[in-house]
């Protein structure tokens, strides 16, 4: 399946690099459906892999990359299940996403995220996965979890570590605040920085460089700078099993799907 | 280099989000509810607090607007960062 339009995402090789575009309103919130379709990419990655030398992750929503996990999606799953069954529910959607990430992130070919807007929660945890991340000067980042009563679930905080300094983790953690662009750049986090609009374009230029050198090189290369914490990767899915089961995780849930105004994405 | 005064601060505020929002400057004051005055949402604050950071070169983080309605109480916080 070279070329794929789904109803969350899709993608098509454009000039030997994979394009994944993620289109689902209103700001690419990841739920099942999402899921089923990246785990959809994933089973493809290899096949496309040997026709490409890079792969493209970008959003055509204009608010923003990703705003993370569907939050609706996951309160009302705690709302129809009892308890247990919630719970394992949560546990079966957080390994199949681990899964997903960690085949993107150990990906035979350079991987770069281009992002604009929201990139939040889950959907900076997407764009974490990646080798190099290109921002729109508008791009925000944040890991909005603690908000809830949760941490991170897919894969952020191990990876966030793997990246930058404890220091810089923490304030992005525990104050759960968004960091802009130059900020992200200057603590190491974002390699190039776009014009508005412009992120998708700067990230073909540079998928065009990369397909310049030997394939097995490149590999080889981000193997050995790029090691996955699969360790801390499998703790972050207890400790988000163990926070989720509590009360006060259900009403921050709530609170968030309840309010009516425009969508909470200040603290 | 002294830092501007927050009068001016306001001014650069106001010029910034009549410009950007499309609303005539006139039709903005200090005290303006700027969630109602330039009919935005929280995700267009988070756009208007980006251009804010940018234009004073600043960094300004966004729990420090939490129940941040009006421009004057906004310069202040931006007039802290200075």
């Amino acid at each position: 399946m070279k070329d794929y339009k789904g109803q969350t995402l899709s993608w098509q090789i454009v000039n030997g690099a994979i394009e994944l575009a993620l289109h689902r309103d209103p700001c690419n919130e990841i739920g099942s459906l999402t899921l089923d379709e990246l785990e959809k990419f994933a089973a493809t990655l290899p096949v496309l892999a040997n026709e490409s030398h890079a792969l493209i992750v970008y959003s055509t929503r204009k608010a923003g990359f990703s705003a993370g996990a569907d939050l609706r999606e996951l309160f009302e799953r705690g709302q129809k299940m009892e308890k247990t069954a919630a719970l394992r529910g949560v546990r079966d959607f957080l390994e199949r996403i681990h899964a997903v990430m960690n085949t993107l992130d150990a990906a035979p070919l350079t991987t770069i995220a281009a992002v604009h807007g929201v990139t939040f929660g889950g959907g900076f945890e997407l764009a974490l996965v990646c080798d190099i991340i290109i921002a729109d000067r508008m791009a925000r980042f944040c890991f909005p979890e603690l908000r809830l009563g949760l941490i991170p679930g897919f894969g952020g905080i191990p990876r966030l570590k793997r990246d930058l300094g404890n220091a810089v983790v923490r304030d992005l953690l525990l104050t759960g605040r968004s960091f802009n662009v130059m900020k992200a750049q200057q603590v190491g986090l974002v390699s190039q920085i776009a014009a508005e609009g412009e992120a998708l374009r700067v990230a073909r230029a540079t998928a065009s460089q990369v397909g310049k050198f030997d394939r097995r090189t490149s590999s080889a290369a981000k193997a050995f700078v790029k090691p996955i914490p699969y360790d801390e990767l499998k703790r972050e899915i207890d400790i988000f099993c163990d926070l989720y089961s509590r009360p006060a995780v259900e009403e921050g849930l709530r609170a968030f799907v309840e309010n009516e105004s425009a969508q909470p994405y200040l603290p | 280099m002294s830092a501007p005064t927050i009068d001016h601060t306001l001014d650069e505020i106001l010029n910034l989000a009549a410009a950007h929002f499309k609303v005539p400057r006139e039709k903005l004051t200090p005290d303006d509810d700027f969630f109602k005055t330039l009919g935005i949402d929280s995700l267009q604050a988070l756009d208007l607090l980006t251009r804010l950071e940018q234009h004073f070169h600043i960094e300004l983080p966004d729990y420090e607007l939490q129940g941040v309605s009006d421009f004057r109480t906004l310069a202040n916080r931006i007039q802290s960062r200075l």
